[in-house]
């Protein structure tokens, strides 16, 4: 009979044996980590934020707000139509824009125009904003989400590629926005 | 019959199952449990297996590609031979699971069977809840259509709202930085793999300790559970007052679940499968997304709530939620097991009901959602009109092309977001009127900048004729009384 403060050999390469498991079940876990985190992970730099165009300035009258479509930068085969965005795209004069996003800021149910009474209407739980896109009633804790634009060569670009939420990147560029006409 | 006893035989040798089984079947069961209201845990288990046979039969069809997966729900609902009522039992099914499941909890609650020594059953019957939504959730983003869309974009925004980890979250809902393939087969491997592996792995232990523990007795007023005593007073009981499940109280189970899927079936062929609605295509915007029966409740409390009431709500509504029903069986684990005798659980129980329903009747016709197309689409009832001057109809005009429509209606016609103005001039002075219009307030959006003068006088004007005919509308008093002098007799 063994001591009690000895270890069988038995005993000794059970102990080993499941160390070993251990050893190699970490070192499988650290791929399979990064592989599942892969979506976070790999858009730390925001890499997956491009400037796509929205078409040529001319297209949108100066004091209107109109519908326009963009495609996301980055595409996958299998994404199908869901690559394909809408976003208002409102003209206050010459060179100046306001782009926002189709997604209410309440809860991210797409907003529609009224040039009538000057204001977006969300379907879902009933958001409304002002023509410039800050809150006027229901909901919505902010104003819309907004798109960093560039206008180039006649063309108007926005810097998309992620879904507007409360907590995006994208939706912290408040300050970017230009002064209210 | 001797061939198929030694078959039988053969097996056994090997399997050796058959005295077990029999112990299992014929294990006693009180008498008083041969209840019909102890048939919807079986049920419940019953509809699963629905779901399960029902879900493979789809998934030989079902492509789950962003690009694809629409398509393929027309193929199974038009092209192929009851594709449709598949599609149909499989939606019908998950109605009933929610359904059923919620009634066996209630069932649980009320006759505490979560009380000593069963608390561990309920804990993971609490996860086998947690599970069904999971499913019910991510069943509806395989419905690959326009709700299943924007209900992804809600959930990504609520779950954009944790703290720190926000942006996070969402990219692994997702699968990327937006709704796309990636979060269809996502969806997809959790719907068809993780969610039921774990579903059956649960409901396999849940049935375990029904098994080891016995099914909960009858409870009767003034019996009082207490640790000590409680696994021998049920040996006892069992032993005195017992019959074997099968046959004894497995009849009722049986009669109930066919009972259930007759009408998982007759709702199937009745209305048919649920959708696909329009294309899951993110620029067709003329689109008023909802969530599934289940959900209904939330979609109608995340219009209710207040907006800086909303975050703290979502995030941590939940987790106070959970940690509660896990608690429950530590916290009253003994004492009266009688709904008699437990007359805050009846009312928590009739609260929370009477909570839920009046949240999902709401959301039947959703009085906070602006009605979009009731400018140009509800008529302005003609006796607003009839003897009017043509200030007033241009008033009406303004009312009607000022999309007013959208959120108050007229003659019960039009949103129910504001109040109804059929006799706002009784409440509100025309004062009270224009800076109501210009100014906004009380949720409602100001129209300083998007009215004319001259409209805002032609709808006022509009707006203080509507009062009933016997009722003469609302006055200044105080600026009557400066401008009339005095002793001057009024009109």
């Amino acid at each position: 009979m063994p001591k009690e403060d000895t270890i069988s050999r038995r005993g000794l390469f059970m102990k080993l044996g499941i160390l070993f498991n251990g050893v190699v079940a970490t070192a499988l876990a650290v791929p399979i980590l990064r592989y599942v985190l892969s979506s976070v992970t790999r858009g730390r730099a925001n890499a997956y934020l491009d400037w796509v165009s929205l078409g040529r300035v001319s297209e949108f009258p100066e004091g209107e707000t109109r519908l326009a479509t963009f495609r996301n930068p980055i595409v996958m085969p299998a994404d199908g139509k869901t690559v394909d965005t809408a976003c208002w795209v409102r003209r206050i004069e010459g060179e100046q824009f306001q782009v926002f996003a189709i997604n209410c800021a309440h809860l991210g149910c797409p907003v529609r125009w009224f040039p009538q009474s000057g204001l977006f209407m969300c379907p879902c739980h009933g958001g409304a904003y002002y023509r410039d896109g800050s809150r006027a009633s229901g909901p919505p804790e902010r104003g819309l989400f907004e798109y960093p634009y560039k206008v180039k060569d006649g063309l108007i670009t926005i810097q998309a590629g992620e879904l507007p939420t409360p907590g995006a990147p994208t939706a912290a560029l408040d300050s970017e926005r230009p002064p209210c006409a | 019959m001797r061939v198929i006893s030694q078959v039988g035989e053969w097996f056994d040798r090997r399997l050796q199952l058959a005295a077990a089984i029999r112990e299992t079947t014929e294990h006693p069961v009180p008498r008083s449990t041969a209840s019909w209201f102890y048939v919807f845990g079986s049920a419940a288990l019953v509809v699963f297996m629905l779901q399960v046979v029902t879900g493979i039969l789809l998934a030989i069809v079902y492509v789950p590609s962003a690009a694809e997966a629409w398509n393929s729900l027309q193929v199974l609902n038009h092209d192929i031979t009851l594709g449709w009522f598949i599609r149909a039992l499989h939606g019908w099914g998950s109605n009933f699971m929610v359904a059923i499941v919620l009634i066996h909890m209630v069932q649980v609650f009320l006759f505490g069977a979560y009380k000593f020594p069963r608390e561990l059953t309920w804990i993971v019957g609490v996860f086998l809840l947690l599970m069904t939504l999971g499913m019910a959730f991510s069943g509806q983003v395989l419905r690959f259509d326009q709700d299943a869309y924007w209900g992804l974009g809600l959930g990504a925004s609520i779950a954009s709202r944790v703290p720190v980890m926000g942006a996070a979250a969402v990219k692994l809902m997702l699968g990327g930085p937006i709704i796309a393939g990636a979060t269809l087969t996502r969806f997809f491997a959790l719907h068809v793999f993780v969610i039921p592996g774990l579903l059956i792995a649960l409901v396999g232990l849940h049935l375990l300790m029904v098994l080891k523990l016995g099914i909960n007795e009858w409870p009767m007023p003034g019996r009082i559970v207490k640790r000590a005593t409680y696994t021998k007073d049920y040996e006892e009981l069992v032993k005195k007052d017992g019959a074997p499940f099968v046959p004894y109280a497995v009849w009722k189970d049986l009669f109930f679940a066919a009972f259930i899927l007759l009408a998982v079936a007759g709702c199937a062929v009745y209305f048919g499968p649920f959708g696909p609605s329009g294309r899951p295509d993110p620029t067709i915007i003329q689109t008023a997304p909802r969530p599934d029966y289940f959900f209904l409740w939330l979609y109608a409390l995340l219009s209710l709530l207040p907006p800086s009431l909303e975050t703290p709500a979502l995030l941590v509504g939940p987790v106070v939620v959970i940690f509660a029903l896990i608690m429950l069986p530590f916290l009253f684990g003994e004492g009266e097991k009688s709904w008699r005798r437990r007359p805050i659980a009846v009312i928590s129980i009739l609260l929370i009901a009477v909570t839920l329903g009046t949240l999902t009747h709401l959301s039947s016709y959703t009085p906070w959602s602006p009605h979009m197309n009731a400018w140009s689409g509800d008529p302005v009832p003609e006796r607003f009109l009839k003897g009017t001057t043509a200030l007033e109809r241009q008033g009406a005009l303004v009312f009607q092309v000022k999309q007013c429509r959208n959120c108050h209606s007229l003659g019960e016609l039009g949103g129910q977001r504001g109040p109804t103005l059929d006799g706002v001039a009784v409440r509100l002075t025309r004062d009270q009127l224009i800076r109501q219009v210009i100014q906004g307030g009380g949720n409602m959006p100001a129209y300083g900048k998007n009215l004319s003068p001259a409209e805002t006088t032609a709808l006022v004007a509009f707006l203080a004729t509507l009062h009933p005919p016997g009722q003469t509308p609302a006055r200044d008093a105080a600026l009557e009384e400066s401008r009339t002098p005095a002793g001057v007799p009024q009109r």
